[in-house]
């Protein structure tokens, strides 16, 4: 099996400052990490392989300094992880990321597999899979919550679909976007992080993908959305009543009476 | 605003029918379409696809639309992802639409982003507004950075292509008398049928033990539940009101639930009419998931508890000693 994992390094959001003027992110407040989601689509392309045998190539495009989010990845038993790395690539939105992804996964050659997590904590828009699935004409299931069969043929998993779970059978090559509940990602062993940190993660530019890709689909330039503005979410609060004890429960029955719960 | 004869001024909302049902976002894009289809001049077209579809075409004129594509089947068949990209991308490059709008459904999410793919389209996920600014462009309004971050964008392609997250705008009431044309259109068996479907839906496993991104009342147990066994306190309060119990997630994490209600960014995002969380602290992964709820009420022992700045009601107690109080109050008052 070659199975391919899109990981996206991504801020820890935890630790992440916010700046409240502008409603950007701080870039230099936190350093890059794999997106958590992410954690999960390696776990579960390292088990194929554990069982099948293969390899687990990982592709990403960030910054140069999400090199050391990939010794992560390889810690976790990614065996080649590459980067696409390039001013040019900068200031995409999910349609020039997706293309460039794709263009990239056809530099690679074949393939039977390709997983992602369901979304990043960062963009939250769950749409790079299934649009890199379409730029490579294969089918994807999203929100995975358990890969049921793996065959040299076809995959089968159960995805949420909103009112119930699905049992899909998707043809090879195929790509799943899984959810935390697919697995639990095991924590990388000393040895695997002492040997990571001398694997060597390979930087890809736009050069190295001129021959598959026009220029003009990549980077903001190849983007179709613009951000117009934006703003911190959280900044206000509904600062609201703040009382104790029993006076809660009479200020609450007021409430679910006054909204005709009670 | 003025617009040349041939210029996309449309809307096509796409009608998420799975399982036999229209999901009810669909009825929330008619009336936020309708809204839209107006302001650019245009009709507002719905398509809706699959086994037994044509019965809700009235429906969807009734509550906003002016023209449905009716895709029927002739046998019930699972949806399948691939057959509804292909019919939707047909129908946008044949009625060319200036926006088109999907539920931001797991459905949703899963379809919309092929078919912006296929026609290199702008996608935008998971809106909590969309709105045609002073300059004519479509812009739309979501949250990023799990929810800490609004931002405002806009789509430079056409179609203008939207996830809608449910239960942001009203549904129309709906109109019996409203007329419109529904255009039904046949799928072919054979492509339905054939063996080597790169895309099939084998079967259902398993409902939701709970639909929670419907309930109007959520009572939310966190970190500050001692036990498994007190959720079922909760549960005799949501009872009482009417409602369902939620979740963080970190008691999705230690068993003692079904992600099924898990309340926040990695599990669903919910807006009720009432929401009380119990022993929650507020992490900014839970807030991404419940702080547009109609009214916040909390009630957590820590003063200092994230939480508070985000309720409209904040109670400083002992969650052991308020709910079951609160509980009696509200047999009382039955009886």
């Amino acid at each position: 099996m070659r199975i391919i994992v899109l990981i996206k390094p991504t801020p820890n959001i935890e630790k992440v400052r916010f700046d409240i003027e502008r409603g950007v992110v701080d870039r230099s407040s936190a350093e890059l990490e794999i997106n958590p989601f992410d954690l999960h689509a390696i776990e579960a392309a390292v088990r194929i392989k554990e069982r099948f045998g293969g390899t687990v190539i990982s592709l990403s495009m960030a910054p140069p300094n999400a090199v050391n989010a990939l010794r992560d990845a390889i810690a976790r038993g990614v065996d080649r992880a590459i980067l696409l790395s390039d001013k040019r690539f900068a200031g995409a939105d999910t349609l020039a990321t997706s293309y460039t992804l794709a263009s990239a996964i056809k530099k690679l050659g074949g393939f039977d597999l390709i997983i992602c997590g369901e979304k990043s904590v960062d963009g939250d828009t769950g749409q790079v899979g299934p649009e890199v699935a379409e730029f490579l004409n294969i089918p994807h299931a999203s929100y995975v919550v358990d890969i049921k069969e793996v065959s040299k043929d076809s995959i089968t998993v159960i995805s949420d679909l909103g009112n119930a779970y699905y049992l899909i059978r998707l043809r090879l090559p195929a790509l799943i976007s899984v959810t935390k509940e697919v697995n639990v990602p095991r924590k990388p062993k000393l040895k695997d992080v002492l040997r990571a940190r001398k694997a060597k993660i390979e930087v890809w530019d736009a050069d190295t993908l001129k021959d598959l890709i026009d220029m003009d689909r990549i980077g903001l330039k190849g983007s179709a959305t613009r951000v117009v503005k934006a703003y911190y979410a959280l900044e206000k609060g509904r600062r609201g009543v703040i009382v104790k004890g029993d006076e809660g429960i009479q200020k609450i029955l007021e409430i679910l009476k006054s909204e005709g719960v009670i | 605003m003025s617009h040349s004869e041939g210029t996309p001024k449309d809307v096509l909302v796409y009608a998420e029918y799975i399982d036999g049902k229209v999901h009810p976002v669909t009825y929330e894009l008619l009336s936020k379409g309708r809204e839209l289809a107006d302001k650019l001049g245009g009709s507002l077209i719905s398509a809706i696809i699959g086994y037994g579809s044509s019965k809700y075409s009235e429906d969807l004129i009734w509550s906003g639309a002016d023209k449905v594509f009716v895709y029927e089947f002739d046998e019930d068949v699972k949806p399948d992802v691939l057959l509804h990209k292909d019919v939707l991308v047909n129908l946008i490059n044949e009625t060319k639409p200036k926006i088109v709008l999907f539920g931001a459904t797991p459905w949703g999410r899963t379809l919309a982003p092929r078919v912006a793919a296929t026609l290199r389209t702008g996608l935008t996920a998971d809106c909590l507004d969309i709105y045609i600014d002073e300059n004519g462009d479509v812009i739309q309004v979501r949250p990023a950075f799990t929810g800490n971050i609004i931002a405002h964008i806009k789509t430079i392609t056409i179609p203008v292509m939207t996830t809608i997250r449910y239960k942001v705008f009203k549904p129309l009431s709906k109109d019996k008398n409203r007329k419109g044309q529904v255009i039904v259109r046949k799928i072919d068996k054979a492509h339905l049928m054939s063996k080597e479907r790169p895309f099939e839906i084998l079967g259902k496993v398993k409902e939701k033990e709970v639909n929670i991104a419907d309930a109007e009342v959520i009572v939310a147990g966190g970190r500050g539940l001692k036990r498994k066994e007190d959720l079922k306190m909760l549960e005799e309060l949501a009872n009482l009101l009417g409602g369902v119990v939620g979740v963080s997630r970190p008691l999705v994490d230690s068993g003692w639930c079904s992600k099924d209600r898990q309340v926040g960014f990695s599990g669903n995002i919910v807006k009720p009419k009432i929401y009380i969380a119990c022993g929650i602290s507020g992490s900014p992964q839970h807030l991404a998931g419940m702080k547009d709820s109609k009214i916040i009420i909390s009630i957590n022992i820590d003063p200092s508890a994230p939480i508070i700045r985000y309720s409209d009601l904040a109670v400083v107690g002992d969650l052991y000693e308020i709910v079951p109080k609160l509980i009696e109050e509200l047999k009382k008052s039955r009886r």
